[in-house]
């Protein structure tokens, strides 16, 4: 059952060629057996899950079942669970039990999902590798001394290592594409504000979004399903109608005008995988698309304009950890201001506190003019160089990453170098676009990402490219050895 | 542009984290490291562009003035570090 797709696994719950719980119990045991050499899950709650699945039992009987219903799905541990500890991969919140559930977390329960467990992050969602979790770093199933991406690599790993079927990812500068480019599997960031934010623990408010991640575009078709809609009670979600995004998955790509950012295929890409992405976009091609070449001119401009409001947005956002109403306090505070500075001191890891500082600076009076409000004047104009293409285009294509995975510690110590990991994904969160990473191709023995980027609420058309693209090739349907007998 | 160790110490209290001091210098090097890349944007000319703070250009919703929440302050303080008859407890600060 583990190796089978969401789509699959939706048939054969209906056709009662396996319950709920059986399909549950065979991915529990799989983690039990597998995760202790990825590190994917921070926490599981076997009885809770098998509860759920037997819930999900009782419904599929009463004729009552949603399209997930009795899925088993990982959750980045970044989203409220009620009852269940919520970490974000940081000391502040391992002691974190949240009174409520994510917006996010209710419409899978709606639809009567099973939460299989929270999957390990970089803390806060900061960072491209995982090795900031305070959990301890993910290792990525293709290659345990190799990174699996971040921020949401227990989600990428424990699906490529086949532990869940899909799971949930949030991005707020690649943090679902990247992980699953390095990871093979296929991940999409919808559009800004498609899926609710309350209850994802924030990070970088105008542009954190939450998406799915699975081994195919179809499974993430389904997952967007009861993901994404309107929220009351995020302000920041969109009212805009949501569509099936199943419904188009096989229309025709004849006449898909693909642009190709010339800045996303200059220096500083590796050449096998330009190799790859070239062969993707042949296929794309084959199957009747046009390609052209068409400029993001203020591209560069991505990483310094993301590393100051992101910051920005964190130190806000982050102020909230006080020791004071929940999360980690200090033991034996002299005073108040002890209490706040000890408490963040020993709550939060190293990058998270670099760019809580980045972002205090940026705010700081005297400053904000030259940074705050530089950045957001850049990330206008990075908007506006996507409108511009998406006049002559109606998908944009390129590498997720500028590479493959890298070993776990090569940048660990390097900020700068680490920030260059999201140097084609950064600007698709400024834009607030919808974009997605596709399995792509191999570079000896390692997953190569393709990315396709979409207008504003164009995820079903991004849908459909990839669909296409997987109804031709198998690159997503590569597994790693996951060092068990077959 | 380079940043003084006593300037990252002040941000530091501005953002209520105490920085342990044989690691201030470590942490003032990588932050001028990001500052540094950071400047990159001061050489982009954007007279007359309108910051932009939401990609979307949304404007903040407003709702009907109505009370929607219920009082949940049993389970919020259940979790909390220290709580005394409903109240959050934190070190004196008024002697």
């Amino acid at each position: 059952m583990h190796d089978k797709s969401v789509a699959q696994l939706v048939a054969g719950l209906r056709d009662k060629q396996f319950s709920s719980v059986e399909l549950s119990r065979c991915f529990l045991d799989r983690i039990a057996r597998l995760d202790s050499a990825y590190n994917s899950f921070i926490t599981v709650d076997e009885s809770a899950a098998l509860a759920g699945a037997a819930a999900a039992d009782q419904r599929i009987a009463a004729g009552d079942a949603a399209t997930l219903t009795g899925i088993p799905i990982a959750h980045k541990d970044i989203f409220c669970t009620s009852g269940m500890r919520t970490s974000c991969g940081s000391r502040m919140l391992d002691n974190f039990v949240p009174p409520y559930n994510a917006t996010l977390i209710e419409h899978f329960n709606r639809d009567g999902a099973v939460i299989l467990g929270k999957t390990n992050m970089d803390e806060f969602a900061m960072g491209s590798s995982n090795e900031s979790s305070y959990y301890g770093p993910v290792c990525n199933p293709w290659d345990t001394a190799l990174v699996p991406g971040g921020s949401s690599g227990g989600s990428a790993a424990a699906v490529a290592a086949m532990l869940a079927p899909a799971a949930t990812g949030t991005d707020t500068g690649g943090s679902i594409r990247q992980p699953a480019a390095l990871c093979g599997i296929t991940g999409i960031k919808p559009t800004y504000g498609r899926v609710s934010r309350l209850g994802m623990v924030a990070f970088a408010s105008s542009l954190d979004q939450a998406g799915p991640m699975a081994r195919s575009a179809e499974d993430c078709a389904l997952l967007l399903n009861t993901m994404a809609g309107h929220d009351p009670l995020d302000s920041t979600s969109s009212e805009l109608p949501t569509e099936d995004y199943c419904a188009h998955l096989n229309d025709s790509l004849q006449g898909l005008r693909i642009g190709l950012p010339r800045e996303y295929f200059g220096e500083g890409l590796d050449a096998q995988t330009a190799s790859c992405i070239d062969s993707a976009l042949r296929e794309l091609e084959a199957q009747g698309a046009t390609l052209v070449e068409v400029s993001l001119p203020h591209s560069q401009l991505s990483i310094p304009a993301y590393y100051v409001i992101a910051p920005a947005e964190a130190s806000t956002n982050l102020s909230r950890f006080d020791g004071v109403r929940y999360g980690h306090r200090c033991a034996n505070p002299v005073d108040l201001h002890d209490l706040y500075t000890r408490t963040r001191e020993e709550g939060f890891g190293n990058e998270v506190k670099r760019r809580i500082l980045v972002g205090t600076y940026a705010l700081s009076a005297g400053y904000y003019d030259a940074y705050y409000k530089k950045a957001q004047q850049v990330r206008r104009l990075i908007k506006q160089d996507f409108i511009d293409c998406f006049e002559q285009v109606d998908v944009i294509a390129g590498p997720t990453t500028p590479g493959p995975a890298f070993a776990l510690g090569a940048k660990s110590d390097d900020p700068l170098a680490m920030y260059l990991e999201d140097i084609y994904t950064l600007a698709v969160n400024l834009a607030g676009l919808p974009g997605m990473s596709v399995p792509a191709g191999l570079v000896g023995g390692k997953p190569v990402g393709l990315q396709l980027i979409g207008r504003h609420f164009g995820e079903a058309r991004l849908l459909n490219v990839a669909h296409r693209f997987q109804q031709a090739t198998d690159w997503h349907l590569r597994r790693p050895a996951t060092g068990e007998v077959a | 542009m380079a940043i003084e160790q006593d300037e990252i110490e002040k941000i530091a209290e501005l953002a209520r984290i105490r920085i342990a001091p044989d690691q201030i210098g470590q942490l003032t090097r990588r932050i001028t490291d990001i500052l540094g890349m950071v400047d990159q944007l001061q050489a982009v000319d954007t007279q007359g562009v309108e910051p932009m703070a939401n990609p979307l250009d949304a404007v903040q919703r407003l709702r009907a003035d109505e009370v929607t929440e219920e009082n949940r302050r049993e389970a919020y303080q259940a979790i909390a570090p220290a709580v005394e008859n409903g109240l959050y407890l934190v070190p004196r600060v008024v002697e």
